[in-house]
């Protein structure tokens, strides 16, 4: 109808500006960047405030992680059309990079962070243009198989102690300044860590790289035909997205202060699906809503055991039925603002 | 030689799994024509084009691009050669604004499509280039509007559009006119046409009328095979084109 409305005043008139800016307030730019900007400033406060509302700040600092994971994960799933069945890799990876650096090595906090994210950059690199190669379902099961290779040579090799994990992991000094055994500072070094990758992630999605990456997203054949490498930009987009997975695993340790199998388990994988999903995918904040959503649950309906993940099974269905788009999404939606 | 024609086929053939699906095409494209490739459906037609920018590769054949081989290239490669090609459903990139699926073209030939760190408004840069494409393409109201929510016949104006952001030397389109009105077929040709001025363009068009007021030499394959060569007059006599294609209905 509105179609057909349109194509009337186009052949017409010149007058159709009404029709057309009204069914696209959304996507002026300047209002959009202002609805994010403002979300942001929300967003670092209220996180900010937390040690002094009385939350329990393990609780965030882990939601904050895995908010991170999902945030990396959702670089490649929303905007490369990328559905990775195996990020629990790079997270895995990191963790166990970074708690054995920290714990043999005995290097200081920065340098085992950097050496966590450094190796699954390297391993996004290698299984990267392993996955790139096939599209859809195939590039899922390619990553789901990968790292699942994966996971079973952690379960044998002696650095990662197998089922045992690496345990008892020191936190130290991080720039030899901040003392990260104190909850308060590990607090907002964390906080700060995700608010960086948050940054970064939303830099990349709109940058001239991101423009491309979304094109090839929404049609490929049209990408390459401009004269885009799609295969360049994908690959691309996953070393990144791998890397930042990284940073969020890497971080965890000092969090948790183990690296277990738990973080390379493919059930980790599904989990970061979830958490996209349920949160928004394609959306700026989604993942951070997931997260919290899913870790909150996990926390506070621990009593329950193993229903916990009947009801995180439940909520995967309903989400899937009836609110696709995510709670940001469908929030968005609503408002017809992109957040 | 190379300077008259600006594409040429050489016994292109390609084989899917024992079917020869196209065979022995030699094609000659003049620069600055509008060359038509017709035939019934089934033809080879759309795989000819696929063949010309890559999307597939040849089973035997050469192809010649202002007198370069470029039967070994990449689809992405053939395209920065400045030979582009259209889709035959409409190829916008549906969630991105028109002036954003004009600037993702633009934004190609100036090499920081890899730059993650940067903000897009690096890109604003191409706006006013963006603006004066949609403006040529009678689309400038739709600056804003996410490609999806256009027409029909807009989102193939849009289409080219985006091609010409490429400044191509050769377009080839894949029935620009499929699943048009009356209207915007007008539209469309009158663009074609005009655009023509500047590019060389082979299409590939079941609309007869179309092919006969746009083209300068048309092409006729069946089965694969060119079965006819020469402009609309000249064909629309020869008895085995009636025969293949057009019919008694079409005299």
């Amino acid at each position: 109808m509105r179609l057909a409305k349109q194509e009337l005043q186009i052949d017409g008139t010149q007058q159709m500006t009404t029709l057309t800016t009204s069914s696209t307030g959304n996507s002026n730019p300047n209002a959009l960047m202002r609805d994010e900007m403002w979300a942001f400033l929300i967003m670092t406060v209220l996180l900010a405030l937390v040690p002094v509302s009385g939350i329990y700040p393990f609780f965030v600092m882990q939601a904050l992680c895995f908010a991170l994971f999902a945030c990396a994960f959702n670089l490649l799933i929303g905007y490369g059309g990328l559905l990775s069945f195996g990020h629990a890799m790079f997270l895995g990876t990191a963790g166990y990079v970074t708690a054995h650096a920290l714990k043999v090595w005995g290097v200081s906090p920065e340098i085992g962070i950097v050496l966590g994210v450094a190796a699954s950059a390297a391993l996004g690199v290698v299984t990267g243009l392993i996955a790139i190669r096939r599209q859809g379902i195939y590039f899922s099961m390619i990553t789901l198989a990968l790292s699942q290779l994966l996971y079973f040579i952690y379960l044998q090799v002696p650095f990662t102690h197998g089922e045992d994990g690496i345990q008892g992991v020191p936190q130290g000094m991080l720039f030899g300044i901040f003392d990260l055994s104190k909850p308060i500072t590990l607090y907002y070094v964390v906080l700060v860590v995700f608010l960086l990758g948050f940054l970064l992630i939303y830099r990349t999605i709109n940058s001239p790289f991101g423009e491309v990456l979304k094109s090839i997203r929404e049609n490929e054949p049209r990408a390459i035909s401009l004269g885009y490498k799609a295969d360049q930009y994908k690959l691309m987009a996953f070393i990144l997205s791998a890397s930042l997975v990284g940073l969020a695993g890497a971080v965890k340790v000092f969090v948790a202060q183990n690296a277990s199998l738990t973080d390379v388990h493919w059930t980790m994988s599904g989990e970061v699906v979830l958490i996209a999903l349920v949160g928004g995918l394609g959306t700026v904040f989604g993942p951070v809503i997931g997260a919290f959503i899913i870790i909150a649950m996990q926390q506070y309906l621990a009593s329950f055991g193993q229903w916990v993940l009947v009801i995180q099974g439940v909520i995967f269905v309903a989400c899937v039925l009836t609110f696709r788009r995510g709670v940001i999404g469908e929030i968005g939606h609503y408002f017809r603002r992109s957040l | 030689m190379s300077d008259e024609f600006i594409l040429q086929t050489h016994g292109l053939t390609k084989e899917f799994a024992g079917f020869v699906a196209v065979r022995d095409v030699d094609l000659k494209v003049r620069r600055g024509s509008i060359h038509a490739l017709i035939g019934p459906n089934g033809a080879g037609k759309t795989t000819c084009f696929n063949l010309l920018t890559k999307f597939l590769t040849p089973t035997t054949g050469q192809i010649l691009y202002k007198g370069q081989d470029i039967t070994a290239l990449q689809p992405a490669a053939v395209a920065r050669l400045g030979l582009v090609r259209s889709f035959q459903i409409s190829a916008v990139f549906p969630h991105l604004t028109a002036l954003e699926n004009v600037r993702v073209a633009l934004q190609r030939q100036h090499g920081n499509s890899f730059d993650f760190w940067r903000s897009k408004s690096v890109l604003d840069v191409y706006n006013h280039r963006a603006e004066e494409l949609l403006h040529d393409v009678g689309l400038s109201e739709f600056a804003k509007t996410p490609a999806v929510e256009m027409p029909y016949g807009r989102k193939r104006a849009l289409e080219i559009a985006t091609t010409l952001a490429l400044d191509p030397d050769m377009m080839l389109l894949d029935e620009p006119m499929a699943g048009m009105g009356h209207e915007d077929i007008d539209k469309i040709s009158a663009l074609i046409k005009r655009i023509s001025a500047k590019y060389t363009i082979l299409m590939v068009e079941h609309n007869l009328s179309v092919v006969a007021h746009l083209s300068d030499i048309i092409t006729v394959l069946t089965r694969g095979q060119v079965l006819a060569e020469g402009n609309y007059a000249e064909l629309s006599k020869d008895q085995r084109v009636k025969e293949a294609y057009l019919g008694a209905g079409h005299e």
